[in-house]
């Protein structure tokens, strides 16, 4: 790389997590730059939900409208993909959603760390859906909740392959519900940060990868805001097998 | 020193710092803090108070449709009320103004009957009064013709009888 | 000798990613023909449109997963192997 004239491109530096107390040691409790980005979420979060709604006005100020903006919309998506059975799950939805969506907008600021770009916290985020969906599955359907993988539309012959696959897909459910959101937002930082190299080398061109990154910028908003919500309605799906007829 | 960190940094980011499971166990508690964080100031603290404000909204938009409807229905019982109250008073001026106007028409009636009767009574007077002349003027002349009869009588030397004269005179009168 | 082989090991490492990149592909064509079948059916039937909206999104996620699949094969390849 070094050969062409100093072009360094390091697309994966911005998702070092580095303590802020400097060091290299990273153990358990170490307050992470990661840390710091988890905390000002929680703060934009308690800022938009509990400031904004302390008064209880009726006529809602800007703040309360975009809270109840969040509960109609999480609500209405609870309402539709998971039924009535699971209104119970609207709190966890919306603390899902009011999580996701606000750490990916807040890691799209300059200079800024996207906890959900890593894995790691995707990973949990999935994890905790799939555990959910399974324990409530086994809970309201007991074995029941296996028929899921017998396709009984299908013919007999079928069925074992059918359930075989539909075995195999439900396992996968959590890891491409974590990659997805993970990778999608990785990948849109690091396309920006190759553009960045670029614009660091061109000279007077760099204009055009300064445009692109304008134009991935644009695009990576909705991005971060869709892939909140994907994950969200899929964890609505998923819920829906466990806790209404199950049809695929 | 610098040296040092450059190539720590270096040999960290060869690598994707996802990947790098070392940092995990640190990721997935400061997260697990986070949610809990997150799910107390959603679930506990703010989604209630949405959902009642709400609730209390819609509650308030349906009283105060149901007070618009009130209103309304109070409106019309005004205006009707209004209406008849103008009808009752639209009659009443109609019969304020027949009574009026019988009254003036008997006070002109009255007034004219008067100044009829007066006017009779007035006639009635000149009439007398004229026949009292007619009957003097007829007296007059009776006389005048019965002392020119006698004077004539007299003159041509007849005895004037008074009582043929009489009758002549007043059997002239009447032809 | 042991540098060549490392080298070709690093080649066939990066030529291996470039080509798992080719999977994104198949998860734009998947995600194109949702999106465009969805376009399609809501411009006959725009009062329904709104109602599948849900439907949408979960289609282009589930299509795009596998594409999501490809890439982490080539991020993988690139940096973790």
């Amino acid at each position: 790389m070094a050969e062409e004239g100093g072009l360094v491109i390091d697309p994966m530096h911005q998702f070092q997590i580095v303590p802020l107390g400097g060091g290299d040691h990273i153990g358990l409790f170490t307050v992470t730059n990661q840390t710091l980005w988890l905390g000002i979420a929680v703060l934009v979060i308690t800022l938009l939900l509990l400031v904004g709604t302390a008064r209880r006005s009726i006529i809602p100020g800007r703040l309360q409208s975009i809270g109840e903006l969040l509960y109609t919309f999480i609500h209405d998506m609870v309402e539709e993909v998971t039924g009535h059975d699971g209104a119970k799950f609207f709190p966890y939805l919306m603390v899902l959603f009011t999580f996701i969506v606000t750490s990916n907008l807040l890691g799209l600021i300059p200079g800024s760390f996207a906890p959900t770009s890593h894995i790691a916290v995707t990973a949990v985020l999935a994890a905790m859906v799939f555990l959910t969906v399974t324990l409530v599955g086994f809970y309201r359907k007991g074995l029941g909740f296996l028929g899921m993988f017998w396709v009984s539309s299908a013919p007999l012959v079928l069925r074992p392959v059918l359930a075989l696959i539909e075995l195999i897909s439900y396992f996968v459910r959590p890891l491409s519900h974590s990659i997805r959101l993970g990778g999608n937002i990785m990948a849109g930082h690091a396309v920006m940060k190759v553009f960045a190299g670029f614009a660091g080398v061109m000279g007077v061109a760099s204009v055009v990868p300064i445009a692109a990154i304008a134009a991935i910028y644009g695009l990576e908003l909705l991005v971060a805001v869709v892939q909140a919500y994907v994950f969200t309605i899929l964890t609505c799906v998923y819920l829906r097998d466990a806790v209404g007829e199950a049809h695929h | 020193m610098a040296t040092t960190e450059a190539a720590a940094e270096a040999g960290h980011s060869a690598g994707m710092p996802q990947l790098n499971f070392e940092t995990w166990p640190n990721q997935i508690f400061w997260l697990l803090v986070t949610l809990v964080i997150v799910w107390f100031v959603v679930a506990k603290i703010a989604m209630p108070r949405i959902g009642g404000v709400l609730a209390e909204r819609k509650g308030t938009i349906g009283k105060d449709l149901a007070a618009a409807e009130e209103l309304k229905a109070k409106a019309k019982a005004a205006e009707g009320a209004y209406t008849a109250a103008l009808e009752s008073a639209r009659a009443e001026a109609a019969k304020i103004i027949a009574a009026t106007k019988a009254d003036i028409a008997k006070t002109l009636a009255a007034a004219t009957a008067e100044a009829d009767a007066k006017i009779e009574a007035k006639s009635a007077e000149s009439e007398k009064r004229i026949a009292e002349i007619r009957a003097g003027a007829e007296a007059a002349v009776a006389e005048v013709a019965r002392d020119t009869a006698g004077a004539l009588v007299s003159a041509l030397g007849g005895q004037a009888d008074a009582g043929a004269i009489e009758a002549a005179v007043s059997a002239r009168l009447k032809g | 000798m042991t540098g060549d082989l490392a080298s070709l090991a690093l080649m066939g490492k990066y030529i291996g990613a470039g080509l798992a990149t080719m999977g994104l592909g198949g998860a734009g064509i998947g995600v194109g023909t949702i999106a465009g079948n969805f376009l399609a059916g809501a411009l006959r039937n725009p009062s329904a449109a709104s109602s599948q909206m849900a439907n949408l999104f979960v289609g282009i996620a589930f299509a795009e997963a596998l594409g999501i699949f490809s890439f982490l094969i080539a991020l993988l390849l690139m940096f973790a192997v």
